[in-house]
């Protein structure tokens, strides 16, 4: 290992993470790494490489030396030459790689989770999302035998209405689904999905469909329906009893934490 | 792809920028706003915003660790501390005006611009606003007689009890105000309003205790310079988080109904105040770093060089132990920031301002990251540190994972051709999980936990043969088992709250407590590891019983909690933020204990030679410059995130935001305008500096040879 020269050991290190990178995910995960985040990584992987081989004065020299040889040394003069013509033709041809204009579509950065509104008007009325609560989840407290009826009227709602899209495993993968592409149906039994919202940002969410969203983080290109207009309101707090009963996430709720936390 | 253009971008950005802030495009100024010079009045309040608070935070800062080097140099004798501290009061007094001049600035900006919000906020906070600029007569005499009155006040002659008896009694007085605020019987006050002013309290009265002497009475006005500075900057918070989470409006009517303490106690009041004092302790030191950096970049002499290589030392000290307890606070207030409005919270981290969040990510990773390079490449100026030297390339592994995961997006940019071969989902089947909250916690624990080993190392560099902790007496016994027993009831406490807690509390069914106890036990065996390591340590095995207690910490909190958040995510998301406190709990813990044990395994431990200070190469010093750049653009970028998760509201949800300005701004206008902040920002510093070393020079107090001495035994080693 020490007989490696640094410079060429700073350069294998960095190749070798990459590789195992690459290697990892396309033939073990057989998954693709998204350039973006692949840059991030290897940005940061050589600087700390870069930092681990300057971090001591022979180190530091040592990793300069061939350079400084390269750039003063006579005898070296052809390879000089070489590269001081090789080294900006690569330069200028990664900017005109990177630059030059293609027909891809141009890089996505999606916001992915709205924010709901304060207050939402949807069937005449107007709910505060703040302080609305499912009127059936008191049930599953005090008149269970209702709540599982509630939770069955809500199974047939969403088998009627929302399965196509959604599945019948609720996991996104419905018929329909092949059909769409980013954003994909929601998969209900993904934990960064319904485990992680209020009760009441489903029913925004149901109540207004696609149409409903935001202004921030404009386009969202969601072809969910305004299930206001075809549901009613007491159809949406039922189906979404059924997704939590069926997914067994508890919904998540906001107040004031109790005790310290 | 196009973040990496952005950034490629940034100078042609800057140029663009200034084109359209002189001539670009202007608004007609509508109702009640203002405009001049046809430029957008938002980016003219939000850049001179941010340079008030660039200065701010470096004037308020500075005077912290100032009066700290102070009060060390007056505990230990060492003239070197005292200087060091006049120095760095010497680079505050420039910067000091310059606050307030901007402070001046802004004010008019705010009432020739946005007239009827400042009438607003003028009606609500009047009194606090007169209470303001009263406070700064107090600052402002402090701050002089603490500079100029430096040598004046020299003379640490004991005093007789008779005279500071008033100043220990008063002491006294305020420490137990304090007390009885934290206990509830000064009133009860929403939030973390009572332990936060009780804190202060305390610490203000401790520093009664410091006056024995004329030099102990000018500690004391460092610490008055403290007290004053901290009010000017709560009562200004207050307003800046009133507008995020505005207290005292009737919920029918949206009406103002509560009085200007109402409204100054909101709930981000506090949470604000921590994070930015900490943020304030990193930004002055590193800022401090830099300026030590550049005077040692210009030496000629080797007395100078040392002086500077130690300042430059003390700064990173100061800059990282700001540094590792800020992410805590900064998820304490995103926390806080949630539960006043989960759509401020979601646009937050999950929706418009994630992508700062990834950005911030990879600058707070750097800062930990260069602060390292700083410590490795200055251990060369230690003798012995040799043995050491194999650690880094492991510590530099772990820090880039940590960092990896941490800048790790949940969803990703993406072109095209990747969505479609992710089957048209933003999310990567694999690497989404490490753009989930319990991913970033272990790794920010991990980082910080590695920061803290090349301290440790660093300060071991040059320590040879040991005396046995069972041979130095009763102070071992008595700090070990005093920290220990410190640790035990930070984390037993909480320990027992989980075993005992109620998942109703968290509106989760009764099934879920497994999940409490299993953290519980987990924290127990931490308990149990404690009273393991401190009883190793009295046993003359401090360094089996650090190694234990780090690798025990580790596993814990990374390797296990890490997981586990992912399972308590699913099956018992609220209970998420308890496992994130009960991570924070054991790595405060580790610091303690560690630090405890640290001092005795070492101490009076045989030198293997002097710290050569001035021997340190330039690498350090630019890392040093790199630092104090980072943390002014991370500052900038965060105030944007503050400032902008209001959206479309001046007052959140009370007063609307009317003018044509009212949209948030891209990420690429937000590099634009931070760079353009930190660009003038570090600018005027440099001037500064250099003012300061001219008014240095003419009356005579350069770094004096002997200042420093090129080869001080364990200087800088030992750090309070």
């Amino acid at each position: 290992m020490k007989r490696i020269p640094k410079l060429a050991l700073t350069v294998g290190l960095i190749a070798a993470v990459y590789g195992l990178f690459v290697a990892v995910f396309t033939y073990i995960l057989h998954l693709p790494v998204p350039a973006s985040v692949m840059k991030m990584y290897m940005f940061f992987v050589t600087v700390v490489v870069l930092l681990v081989m300057t971090s001591n004065e022979d180190s530091a020299r040592e990793l300069v030396a061939p350079l400084e040889a390269l750039v003063y040394q006579p005898r070296l003069r052809r390879l000089r030459a070489a590269v001081f013509i090789v080294a900006p033709l690569a330069g200028f041809g990664l900017t005109y790689n990177v630059t030059r204009p293609t027909l891809d579509a141009p890089l996505e950065l999606r916001t992915v989770h709205p924010a709901p509104p304060n207050s939402v008007k949807v069937f005449g009325k107007t709910y505060n999302l703040l302080t609305l609560e499912n009127p059936y989840r008191a049930k599953e407290k005090s008149d269970l035998e209702a709540f599982r009826q509630a939770v069955e009227e809500g199974k047939t709602v969403y088998f009627q209405n929302c399965h196509y899209c959604h599945g019948d495993k609720l996991d996104g993968k419905g018929h329909f689904s092949g059909g769409f592409n980013n954003p994909l149906p929601a998969n209900f039994t993904d934990v960064g999905t319904i485990a992680q919202l209020q009760e009441s940002f489903l029913f925004w969410r149901i109540a207004t469909g696609g149409p409903g969203l935001p202004n921030e983080g404009a386009p969202w290109a969601s072809p969910m329906p305004v299930w206001s207009n075809y549901l009613t309101e007491d159809e949406i707090w039922k189906v979404i009893l059924f997704l939590y009963d069926y997914t067994g996430y508890a919904p998540r709720v906001m107040k004031e934490e109790k005790g310290h936390s | 792809m196009k973040q990496g253009n952005n950034a490629r971008a940034v100078p042609w950005a800057l140029a663009a920028a200034a084109i359209a802030l002189t001539g670009g495009e202007a608004f007609a100024a509508e109702g009640d706003y203002g405009q001049v010079l046809g430029l957008p009045s938002r980016n003219v309040i939000w850049f001179i915003s941010q340079l008030h608070l660039y200065f701010g935070a470096f004037v308020l800062g500075v005077p912290i660790f100032a009066a700290l080097i102070e009060y060390v140099g007056l505990r230990t004798g060492d003239k070197k501390f005292d200087d060091l501290a006049k120095e760095f009061t010497g680079l505050l007094s420039v910067a000091y005006a310059t606050t307030a001049a901007l402070g001046g600035l802004l004010l008019f900006a705010f009432i020739g611009l946005y007239p009827t919000f400042f009438s607003f906020m003028a009606g609500i906070f009047k009194e606090a606003m007169l209470f303001y600029a009263l406070l700064f007569f107090g600052e402002t005499l402090c701050l002089y007689i603490y500079y100029y009155g430096w040598d004046w006040m020299n003379d640490s002659t004991a005093w007789p009890a008779k005279r500071t008896r008033p100043f220990s009694v008063a002491g006294v007085v305020i420490i137990l105000a304090g007390v009885a605020l934290q206990f509830g019987l000064l009133g009860h006050y929403p939030g973390a309003i009572a332990p936060f002013w009780a804190v202060a309290l305390i610490l203000t009265g401790l520093g009664f205790f410091v006056v024995k002497s004329l030099k102990g009475l000018h500690v004391w006005i460092g610490v008055w310079l403290n007290v004053f500075g901290t009010l000017i900057m709560m009562v200004a918070n207050s307003w800046a988080s009133y507008m995020m989470s505005p207290s005292g409006i009737d919920p029918a009517t949206g009406k103002f109904v509560g009085d200007t303490m109402t409204a100054v106690m909101n709930p981000l009041w506090v949470p604000v105040g921590i994070h930015r004092i900490l943020g304030n302790i990193a930004f002055g030191g590193f800022v401090a770093g830099a300026y030590a950096a550049v005077k040692f970049i210009g030496s000629r002499t080797p007395q100078d060089r040392a002086h500077y290589d130690w300042m430059g030392y003390i700064a990173n000290f100061v800059g990282i132990a700001g540094l590792i307890p800020l992410p805590f606070a900064g998820y304490y207030l995103g926390r806080e920031v949630y539960s006043n409005s989960a759509v401020m919270g979601n646009n937050m981290m999950g929706g418009d301002f994630s992508w700062t969040f990834i950005i911030q990510a990879m600058l707070v990773g750097s800062l930990f990251l260069v602060s390292c390079y700083y410590l490795w490449t200055g251990m060369e100026r230690i003798p012995g540190s040799e043995r050491y030297r194999g650690w880094v390339k492991y510590l530099n592994a772990f820090i880039l994972l940590g960092f990896a995961i941490w800048l790790t997006p949940h969803n990703m940019p993406l072109t095209g051709a990747e969505i479609s071969d992710m089957g048209g989902s933003q999310y990567h089947p694999t690497l989404k999980y490490l753009g989930l909250m319990p991913a970033k916690n272990a790794v920010v624990n991990l980082i910080i936990i590695s920061t803290f080993i090349s301290f440790m190392l660093y300060r071991r560099a040059n320590m040879g043969e040991m005396i046995p902790i069972s041979r130095q007496g009763k102070a071992p016994l008595f700090a070990i088992l005093g920290a220990a027993a410190l640790c035990l009831y930070l984390v037993g406490q909480y320990a027992v709250y989980l075993y005992g807690l109620d998942p109703k509390d968290l509106d989760l069914p009764p099934d879920r407590a497994s999940y409490f106890r299993t953290v519980a036990y987990l924290l127990f065996t931490t308990c149990a590891m404690i009273v393991v390591s401190s009883a190793l340590a009295l046993k003359d095995k401090g360094i089996i019983a650090q190694y234990l207690y780090l690798a025990w910490v580790i596993f814990s909190v990374v390797m296990f909690l890490g997981t586990y958040g992912f399972v308590v995510m699913e099956k018992a998301s609220p209970f998420l933020r308890n496992i994130a406190v009960s991570q924070f709990i054991q790595l405060i813990s580790t610091i303690i204990l560690m630090t405890a044990i640290d001092i005795f395994l070492f101490a009076g431990a045989k030198s293997l030679g002097p710290v050569r200070w001035g021997n340190i190469s330039v690498r350090a010093q630019y890392a040093l410059l790199t630092l104090c750049i980072i943390i002014t653009f991370n500052m900038g970028l965060m105030g944007f995130i503050r400032s902008g998760l209001r959206t479309d509201w001046h007052v959140y949800g009370v007063l609307k935001d009317t003018s044509p300005w009212a949209f948030t701004p891209t990420n690429f206008t937000m590099t634009v305008m931070v760079s353009m902040a930190a660009l003038v920002f570090l600018t005027a510093v440099a001037a500064m500096f250099w003012l300061a070393a001219i008014a240095k020079a003419s009356h005579g107090h350069g770094a004096q040879p002997g200042h420093a001495e090129v080869s001080e035994p364990n200087v800088g080693v030992r750090h309070g």
